[in-house]
């Protein structure tokens, strides 16, 4: 086979394969985008399910999301922004950096109904907090913080040194110069962390349908069981009760999501023409 | 830049501690835990008692039968859902009330022509003697048997019932709700399964067995026999509040609309079984 | 100046959180999960045949088996598929069409497992049973699913490793008369190896540890598969299947069964982490 043949052919497989992921992709998002838009409206959103899902709308797992994904992202962003302030700030490469890097990037490969399993035995059982808000939230907080941990590094590395220079020049602290110099301008890239963290805990359903609980009901206090949008979803899916409402689920679900990557790449765009 | 951050910060902290303190409005909510197969039943009452009682709250959670009765001897859920008897150290410190009665009944798909089995015949294709639908007088085929997970109270009473001792097969489907082996048997015509037969509907069709078909009538008379109770647990001294939730269930107008879902009325088959 | 030893303690401290609760998970998994595996014995938990809780019998071979065959199944099916994709965005596709066709594929990321794992039942499950047999819930149909769902980890990953490799090594190869397929396959692909081959081992991680959408699509029969038509039960699947009414010995069993898939997991990860940190050794 000649070389000029041999580098068409490889080109055209390439470009197929990119085509069939591109493909599959939208015709995922398009297959539930088609089937879930002309179920959803305010009523859908706002109003209360009527016998198990099978009518009505879908507002107390609304809630259920926001609040167990609120509660995450409340106790996973300051930890995480800390723990990166430390990392790019206070310390040298060294055994205690390398321990750190380790445990966050292992933690980030656990795979979610490990989480899952720790948040009932830790919150759920042992603390006694029952399936509610709160253990599901605790749960997704440890879940999320790799990716705010990460993104919030990079962020803070991303400041120019510069900038620091001239503020320890004028006098300056570190303590100083980290809260009003480097978290502002990292401010996006740290925005940027808790976006894919808020995108990580609306999506997921192992970790939370262990700890968060199913109820599908309002909740009145974090010590309430939450049934959240995905676990809706795989419910009203699974046990075939609505395929209409199913498809909304997913919808709002995606829609949901989709939105919050667009902010998270938009704001990560932001920083890397800043810094380019 | 600063202080707006730094607020954000320590109100972020605050926030989830905050949220801990609130003390749970305990005096007017109801826990109630166990049996899947019971909780979509619970979960539609609890919403109409919630309705006509706006300030008590019902929360419905699942975990299974074995779970719920535990959760009411820790205490912590109110009443227990289960679709299995109570054992007998159970039953020393618990109460048991059936709330109504579930008939299980065997589904294939609807374009089956088998519409009849006996017991035996379940039993062999259930335990993988019968792998293909010839064996037991339909189109040659083999059969996709689906079943629900261990632990389950529909499979224990299905196991106790039917199989008799004998292993379901291992090649069978696994699914972890009824509504899951529903969607599984609707969709592939090979397939054969159980489930509540209030949950049966026009997508699949659910077996006469030995010649007793499974209706609501043929349960009252006594004459289809795969029938289990659905019981609320209670401990020694429920609280008013439950008390008031146990009777609206048992009441005339909760017991109709379980009827109407497909539930055989407590009141119908006392003392049966 | 303000003695700022405090604020630097207060730090470190909290950068010990994620240490703390790898710790924590470890520690909580293991309690719960060494127990029956010390009653059964290790062997007898890892190779045991016979799953049944009921009666006291915790074998989980036949689900380690179907772990390995759903995972293997998915890396034949995603890892040429994404590593095809990341040549072609890194070497072929025009700069701006890649910047604008990466992000649309990390979003593929963000999607949830249960979205894939739907769209397995509807499509993938009836496609396998009318079209090649069996009863559609499958290995097949659970592998397809998951290489859909790595294929992020492993392009991104290969895509970042093949754009780190410097341009002379491009320019070097055409100048010595290489075509441009000779040059990816004799040039870059080597010299993007430890990345590549961390971007796979992640994935595999990913697809060893998804749940929602295997327990959808797998069928979860308890026997262990003979061929990719046959239906399969994972760990993780056999963990969130039976998690909601285990009590007692059975429920330990089933952390002891997330304690096998933590410890699998944290070799996989250990590895691609020693790799990528090689990489970055050598760049450095």
């Amino acid at each position: 086979m000649s070389k000029d043949r041999a580098d068409r052919l490889a080109i055209t497989a390439l470009g197929l394969s990119g085509l069939l992921t591109g493909a599959l992709l939208t015709l995922i998002v398009g297959h539930v985008l088609a089937r879930g838009l002309p179920v959803i409206d305010a009523a859908f959103l706002l109003t209360a399910p009527e016998r198990m899902g099978r009518a009505g709308g879908i507002f107390p797992s609304v809630v259920g999301t926001l609040a167990v994904t609120a509660l995450a992202v409340a106790i996973a962003t300051p930890l995480g922004v800390m723990t990166a302030v430390y990392l790019a700030e206070y310390t040298r490469e060294g055994f205690f950096v390398r321990l750190c890097r380790f445990a966050t990037a292992a933690l980030a490969g656990i795979p979610s109904i490990i989480f899952g399993l720790f948040g009932f035995v830790l919150f759920v059982i042992r603390l006694g907090l029952g399936w509610s808000v709160l253990s599901g939230g605790l749960t997704l907080a440890i879940m999320i913080l790799p990716i705010i941990i990460r993104t919030a590094e990079e962020a803070i590395r991303a400041v120019p040194r510069s900038w620091r220079e001239i503020s320890y020049a004028l006098g300056g602290t570190r303590w100083q110069t980290v809260t009003r110099v480097v978290l502002p301008g990292a401010l996006p890239g740290v925005l940027t962390g808790v976006m894919l963290g808020v995108a990580r805990s609306v999506g997921e359903t192992a970790a939370v349908i262990l700890t968060a609980g199913t109820t599908l009901r309002l909740p009145r206090s974090p010590l309430d069981p939450v049934r959240t949008m995905a676990v809706h979803f795989f419910i009203l899916a699974r046990e075939g009760i609505s395929m209409d409402q199913a498809y909304g689920t997913a919808a709002v679900l995606i829609l949901l999501i989709l939105g919050v990557n667009f902010v998270a790449y938009w704001l990560l765009g932001r920083i890397t023409a800043r810094r380019g | 830049m600063s202080t707006p951050l730094r607020a954000c910060l320590v109100l972020a902290c605050l926030l989830p501690l905050a949220a801990a303190c609130r003390p749970p409005v305990r005096g007017t909510v109801i826990t109630v835990a166990g049996s899947t197969s019971v909780l979509p039943f619970v979960e539609y009452l609890a919403a109409e008692y919630m309705h006509l009682f706006p300030d008590v709250g019902v929360n419905v959670q699942g975990g299974g039968s074995s779970a719920g009765i535990q959760a009411v001897l820790t205490g912590a859920a109110d009443l227990g859902m289960s679709s299995r008897p109570l054992g007998a150290a159970e039953a020393a410190e618990l109460g048991a009330l059936p709330i109504a009665w579930d008939a299980i009944a065997i589904i294939v798909h609807h374009t089956n022509p088998v519409t009849t089995l006996t017991l035996d015949q379940v039993r062999a294709v259930f335990s993988g003697t019968a792998g293909d639908w010839a064996d037991v007088g339909g189109r040659q085929g083999r059969v996709t048997v689906v079943t629900r997970e261990q632990g389950s109270g529909t499979r224990g009473a299905f196991e106790e019932m039917v199989m008799r001792g004998l292993d379901t097969t291992e090649r069978a489907l696994v699914q972890d709700s009824n509504g899951a082996v529903r969607e599984i048997v609707a969709a592939d015509p090979a397939a054969i399964g159980y489930l509540s037969l209030g949950l049966v509907d026009d997508r699949v069709r659910a077996l006469t067995l030995d010649g007793r078909p499974p209706t609501v009538e043929a349960v009252l008379t006594g004459r289809y026999e795969l029938v289990r109770p659905f019981l609320f647990v209670l401990g020694s001294s429920p609280r008013p509040e439950v008390e008031a939730f146990v009777e609206f269930v048992l009441g005339e107008q909760a017991q109709a609309l379980l009827a109407q879902e497909g539930l055989i009325p407590a009141a119908a088959v006392r003392g049966g079984r | 100046m303000r003695d700022e030893r405090p604020v630097e303690m207060l730090l470190g401290l909290v950068a010990l959180s994620t240490t703390t609760a790898l710790v924590l998970i470890a520690v909580f998994i293991f309690i719960e999960g060494v127990p029956v595996i010390a009653r059964v014995g290790p062997a007898q938990f890892l190779l045991g045949r016979r799953w049944a809780p009921d009666a006291g019998s915790f074998g989980i071979f036949n689900m380690l088996a179907g772990t390995v065959w759903v995972t293997v199944g998915a890396l034949c099916l995603g890892v040429p598929l994404g590593l095809a994709c990341a040549i072609f965005l890194s070497e072929v596709a025009p700069r701006p069409l890649a910047r604008m066709l990466k992000p649309a594929l990390e979003l593929l990321a963000a999607i949830p497992s249960v979205v894939y794992g739907f769209m397995g039942v509807v499509v993938l499950v009836p496609l396998v049973r009318t079209t090649l047999g069996g009863p559609g819930f499958s290995v097949l149909a659970a592998s397809a699913v998951l290489a859909v769902m790595i294929l992020p980890t492993i392009t991104s990953i290969t895509y970042d490793s093949l754009r780190a490799v410097p341009d002379s090594y491009r320019e070097g190869s055409l100048a010595l008369g290489a075509g441009r397929w000779q040059t990816i396959a004799m040039v870059l692909m080597p010299a993007a190896r430890p990345g590549i081959l961390a971007g796979v081992i992640l994935g595999t991680g990913r697809a060893l540890g998804e749940t929602m959408a295997v327990l959808m699509v797998a069928g979860n029969a308890l026997r262990a598969p003979t061929s990719p038509l046959d239906p399969v039960r994972t760990l993780t699947a056999n963990i969130a299947l039976e998690m909601g009414y285990a009590q007692g010995e059975h429920r330990q069993a089933l952390l002891a069964t997330g304690l096998v898939l933590f410890v699998v997991i944290m070799a996989a990860n250990s590895v691609a982490l020693a790799l990528s940190s090689r990489r970055a050794g050598e760049g450095g």
